[in-house]
């Protein structure tokens, strides 16, 4: 008896689209495992998750307020993604965004405030944008791996917004946290229901809306797929790929930079220390198992957003460092490449001798 | 002054030549290990806690191998067996070992054991200016000259180098020739991995002998740069990891004199340098016969054979 994989003929439609809540499911059960060994009850902490993060109007509500800028950093990876092209930065892109519209929002000194979020809003769309850029051009220029360049510049992006805070940013009236004076009302989007939920969930919404016309009905759109699915009949098309390179890794980092703009305006009211707890790496995990779709990037956001929420909550009650959504999420990524497999091919058991 | 900045690279560079003569392994094989960070990270909790658990040095250097070899098997199965993504499966491990070490490494936190110590070779620790650096070290970073040297001879002089190697240029003739490339593949991941989570291991018990969460801060991803600087050569590696070394020992005796250039620019230094070091090296690549093995980053499946 031998076990082979065969290539399947007509691939599961059903499958295909189920894979992702497998993969999740799947992740969820061996977690449990971990978690038993680390001494928690698996059942009781997934419980405590959902009801902290869905039970009620304030759990939903902060829900949200980590989805929103789950939903911009995940709109830019997945830009690139389409493109074949890998943007690991959005975590660097994320402070680098939150810089430019701290920045605006410190020294500008505009009063009214629809101008002065909208000059927020470009200076993080240009941080972010300029950061991913860097490298765009070294990826068109010289075909450097730009997987280790976007990465790398996020250790530099964070400790340069830590010398500004510990630095020439510091709020003299601070006590010595290393964070920036707090925002005027100008600098601040509109909070509802007495939460922490504010604007920025919207502008994320209509960003994936933008996103999916671009994608889907424009040529700069089309050209993307195109050069990301057969790069040599773009170049025999006459694109230029090397632009499209640099300008895909340009709208990536300024995309994920807004989730900077909306977390600086919308929710801390100043730059500080620890500003994303890895908003950019969850980023990547959700524009994976969204695959190609804007809608699905919103809809994962929501569930990671659920388990952030639930993390915290599960970090106060049980001491767990919330570094463990970070292990869930790599085993969801695990099974998930692991369930591709499964969805092209079959395994079958042949007898000894025989050849399939 | 010389000496003692010689010594502080070596001691820095250490760690990272492990991690990246294990992800040379990964790469002449053909797989992209984008899983190091989290290697490192496994290597240096298990590490750790193998010696605190046993009191024993050795131990918890192979604690630290075996842990990450079977870490290391996971992206091996997925890359290797089931032909997935590469890249995100090395990012899912990493994401993987950062969570995994800081839920197991809780209780490790705060307790202390006994490091790594300097062993004096005799006659050449005493030699000017080298002396110091190289011959008055601890076990491990012998080990690490040892390793430089062996993983060159395996390579080129032995004849599962050859198939090491063949598996990753040109995995169809290898296969041909009776190589079994898919265990080959996958054997290579598994133990190179292990080598990464010796690079772990010094950090835990020797740069500093205690368990601190999340304590590779980059390396792990510096070494992934470094493999293309070394062009898949172990030697060039030992240059490679010895120029960051020097960088973070640099930056660490300029803090130490008080300069005033805030700690966090000085920090980004080894950063900005693998940035540079990366643009540098690929472009010098493109220029001359490329080293990078042919078949890097594709999956092998006999049924796709021309």
């Amino acid at each position: 008896m031998k076990l082979i994989s065969e290539k399947r003929e007509l691939t599961s439609r059903l499958f295909r689209i189920s894979a992702p809540l497998i993969s999740i499911l799947v992740a969820l059960f061996v977690a449990g495992f971990l978690l038993m060994a680390a001494g928690v009850n698996p059942l009781l902490a997934y419980l405590e998750i959902f009801r902290e993060s869905l039970g009620s109007v304030y759990g939903l509500s902060e829900t949200l307020v980590k989805t929103t800028p789950l939903i911009f950093a995940s709109l830019g990876v997945s830009l690139a993604f389409r493109m074949q092209i890998w943007n690991i930065g959005a975590e660097g892109q994320i402070y680098m965004g939150a810089c430019g519209a701290t920045a605006v929002a410190l020294f500008s000194g505009i009063e009214n405030h629809s101008l002065m979020i909208t000059a927020m809003f470009l200076a993080a769309f240009l941080f972010g944008g300029l950061w991913g850029g860097v490298a765009g051009v070294l990826r068109a220029r010289w075909q450097v791996n730009e997987v280790i360049v976007t990465l790398l510049m996020n250790y530099i992006a964070i400790l340069g917004v830590d010398y500004l805070i510990y630095g020439p940013w510091k709020d003299p009236k601070g006590f010595n946290f290393p964070l920036t004076a707090q925002f005027s009302e100008a600098a601040r989007l509109s909070e509802y229901f007495d939460t922490r939920f504010h604007s920025g969930f919207f502008l994320a919404l209509f960003c994936a809306l933008l996103m999916y016309l671009f994608m889907e009905r424009t040529v700069w759109g089309y050209e993307i797929k195109v050069i990301g699915s057969n790069p040599k009949a773009a170049r025999y098309a006459g694109m230029r790929t090397g632009l499209a390179i640099f300008a895909v890794l340009f709208l990536s980092g300024a995309v994920a930079g807004i989730a900077g703009f909306s977390e600086v305006a919308g929710l801390q009211h100043r730059l500080q220390h620890g500003l994303s707890p890895g908003y950019g790496y969850t980023a990547i995990i959700i524009a994976w198992l969204a695959k190609r779709s804007a809608f699905g990037v919103v809809i994962v956001s929501f569930l990671m957003g659920v388990l952030l929420v639930g993390g915290d909550s599960l970090q106060l009650s049980w001491q767990l460092p919330i570094a463990f959504v970070y292990a869930f999420q790599g085993l969801i990524l695990f099974f998930l490449l692991a369930s591709d497999f499964f969805i092209h091919n079959r395994l079958r058991l042949i007898r000894g001798g025989q050849h399939a | 002054m010389l000496e003692i900045l010689l010594d502080a690279t070596v001691r820095a560079g250490t760690p990272i030549l492990f991690a990246t003569l294990g992800a040379i392994i990964n790469e002449r094989a053909g797989i992209i290990n984008l899983g190091i960070e989290g290697l490192m990270l496994i290597g240096a909790l298990a590490g750790f806690a193998g010696t605190q658990a046993s009191g024993s040095l050795l131990i918890g250097v192979v604690a630290a191998f075996v842990a990450a070899l079977l870490a290391g098997s996971i992206h091996g199965f997925i890359t290797v067996q089931l032909r997935g993504n590469q890249i995100v499966s090395g990012l899912a491990l990493t994401m993987f070992g950062i969570g995994i070490t800081a839920l197991f490494g809780r209780s490790m936190v705060g307790l202390t054991i006994a490091g790594f110590e300097r062993v004096a070779i005799p006659g050449l620790s005493g030699l000017p200016l080298i002396g110091k650096a190289f011959f008055n070290q601890d076990l491990l970073i012998y080990f690490s000259f040892f390793l430089v040297v062996a993983i060159a001879l395996f390579f080129y002089r032995t004849r599962w180098g050859l198939a090491l190697r063949t598996v990753g240029e040109n995995p169809a003739a290898a296969d041909t020739c009776g190589v079994p490339v898919i265990l080959t593949r996958f054997l290579a991941v598994a133990i190179g991995s292990g080598i990464v989570g010796i690079g772990g291991a010094y950090l835990s018990l020797a740069t500093t002998p205690m368990w601190i969460e999340n304590m590779t801060a980059g390396r792990g991803w510096i070494a992934v740069a470094l493999v293309i600087f070394a062009s898949w050569s172990s030697y060039r590696a030992l240059a490679g990891a010895y120029l960051f070394g020097g960088i973070t020992a640099m930056q660490l005796r300029f803090q130490a004199m008080g300069t005033t250039v805030s700690v966090h620019i000085l920090q980004m230094m080894p950063y900005f340098f693998t940035i540079l070091v990366l643009v540098i090296s690929t472009i010098r690549l493109q220029k001359g016969a490329s080293q990078q093995p042919e078949n890097l980053g594709q999956p092998y499946d006999r049924e796709d054979r021309k």
